[in-house]
């Protein structure tokens, strides 16, 4: 579905990743996981064309991936950026509408949104700032969802949220899971992260240094000690 | 003086007026620079441009035309400015922004002068709107009343389409956080494009209904500059409400001040900068988040 190949790409002259290679199966969650600085954020954002690629190939459906965040949002990508980025003059209604209505049409309707996140529905008239870090947290996913997505990309969802807040964000992205939506999920978290992920690669210095199955990587102690701390 | 009612009324409606002339120029400028980040200096020389293509659209049309045609013509230029400055620098940074867009002033005034000539020109104002209405107990020019309820329309159509329209949200959206509004598949690039031209042909505005109170001469674009600056400055540099804010205090500080202390006019409204600045360096009115 989404497959980095030898992707090379960072800020300004700064070079973050080197040749990144990733794929992403339909279907299925892929987990990036890493240290801090290893490469897992700016992997999203070059995916979501918020950074350049200056040399390797990323393709989305067999094709190569549009250009500019816009397009990209267009072609079927929705985007849930570790700061949430909610949009602080508009109300939660019209963080909501900004999506649904470029998207609308897809089986995420507003209604339906406030179902998976119903606190969202009491705050509907509220500023984006007058929100809880966990009620944008939801909010976030709920704009991103309403883009009808066919895949979802997650930046660091549990980031700064409390415990009870991480396992309701952690049951609603399964159920998710279980409806077939394909996400790639950036995550500290090494028990959130492969409770959730079918695949794994983990990122060490920019670039994938192991890749295999959620349950490989849970068995595998090494790894986890040499790459992400664990 | 201090008791007569009608005396405090009369200056209220010219600090009204005043301030509906810098609102409309400043409104643009405002826009331009919470969505775009991009420093125009140049908005000033948009407003004189405006108020010359007024002086020739109104000699053959008159006024009626040159309200309409005028903002139109500016607009115009804005799109060839765009497309052959701002695009390409906004990336730039605010020193080289300034730098350019500076440059631009006198560019544009040469060019005034060369089309227009040097000498002053003169804008008659429509038969229509020549004489004195009855306001609040005083006599006061029915043009004067005419800027001020264009000021009001303007800043009531603009309050509409940014707080109830979907563009207008789209447009705040890209003010608070352009890859985001991208991310949400906005063509930022696109609106940045229609916002500068909207700015543009407010600039534009300013100047045609400006023209008949003041001559229309080339230097008119700098005289403008620094009121419209400091507007934005006190008022905090993002939308409507901010630029609203600041030129209602413009207005009033100056028109006031040169009533009641007329040795200190001039520097009151320095002073009242000064003290944004050192009390609130946001401005006033400072963006959400």
């Amino acid at each position: 579905m989404l497959e980095l190949n030898a992707v090379n790409s960072g800020y300004g002259e700064t070079q973050v990743l080197y040749g990144m290679n990733v794929t992403a199966q339909p279907g299925r969650v892929l987990a990036i996981l890493g240290r801090n600085g290893a490469g897992k954020s700016t992997t999203l954002k070059t995916i979501m064309g918020l950074l350049p690629t200056k040399s390797g190939t990323i393709t989305f459906d067999g094709a190569p991936i549009a250009k500019r965040p816009f397009d990209i949002a267009k072609s079927g990508i929705a985007y849930v950026p570790e700061t949430r980025d909610i949009f602080p003059s508009l109300s939660v209604r019209e963080n909501l509408e900004l999506a649904s209505k470029r998207f609308g049409g897809g089986a995420w309707t507003i209604e339906r949104v406030i179902d998976l996140f119903p606190r969202l529905g009491e705050r509907m008239d509220n500023g984006g700032m007058q929100l809880s870090g966990g009620e944008q947290q939801m909010l976030a996913i709920a704009r991103a969802l309403l883009m009808n997505p066919r895949l979802l990309v997650l930046d660091e969802p549990t980031e700064g949220l409390a415990p009870i807040i991480v396992k309701l964000i952690h049951d609603k992205l399964q159920d998710l899971r279980r409806e077939g939506l394909s996400m790639v999920l950036v995550e500290q978290n090494f028990g959130f992260a492969t409770s959730l992920a079918d695949d794994v690669v983990v990122v060490g210095k920019g670039q994938v240094v192991w890749s295999g199955s959620a349950a490989e990587i849970r068995a595998d102690a090494e790894t986890q000690h040499k790459w992400l701390g664990v | 003086m201090i008791t007569d009612l009608g005396f405090w009324t009369l200056q209220a409606l010219n600090a009204l007026q005043l301030s509906m002339l810098l609102f409309l120029l400043s409104v643009g400028l405002t826009v331009i620079f919470g969505l775009m980040h991009f420093v125009n200096l140049a908005h000033g020389a948009l407003y004189a441009l405006g108020a010359y293509f007024a002086a020739s659209v109104a000699a053959m049309w008159g006024y009626w035309a040159a309200l309409l045609l005028a903002p139109v013509a500016v607009a115009g230029v804005g799109v060839l400015l765009y497309s052959g400055f701002i695009q390409r620098m906004r990336k730039s940074g605010p020193m080289a922004q300034v730098l350019v867009t500076f440059g631009l002033i006198f560019v544009l005034l040469d060019m005034t002068r060369i089309v227009w000539g040097d000498l002053p020109l003169a804008i008659e104002v429509p038969a229509m709107l020549g004489g004195r209405l009855a306001v609040l107990g005083v006599e006061y020019p029915t043009y004067r009343v005419f800027i001020i309820v264009l000021g009001l329309v303007v800043l009531g159509g603009l309050a509409f389409v940014l707080g109830r329209t979907q563009i207008g949200a789209m447009i705040r959206a890209g003010v608070d956080n352009d890859e985001m509004a991208a991310c949400l598949g906005i063509n930022v690039e696109r609106l940045f494009f229609c916002v500068f031209c909207v700015g543009c042909a407010l600039a534009g505005l300013a100047g045609v209904v400006a023209a008949p109170l003041l001559s229309v001469s080339p230097d008119m674009s700098l005289q403008i500059l620094i009121p419209t600056l400091i507007v934005i400055v006190i008022g905090g540099l993002c939308l409507l409400q901010r630029g609203v804010a600041g030129a209602l205090l413009f207005g009033f500080v100056q028109t006031f001040g040169a009533v009641l202390a007329p040795q200190l006019s001039s520097v009151l409204i320095y002073a009242l900068l000064a003290a944004v600045l050192v009390i609130k360096p946001v401005g006033l009115f400072p963006a959400k988040g």
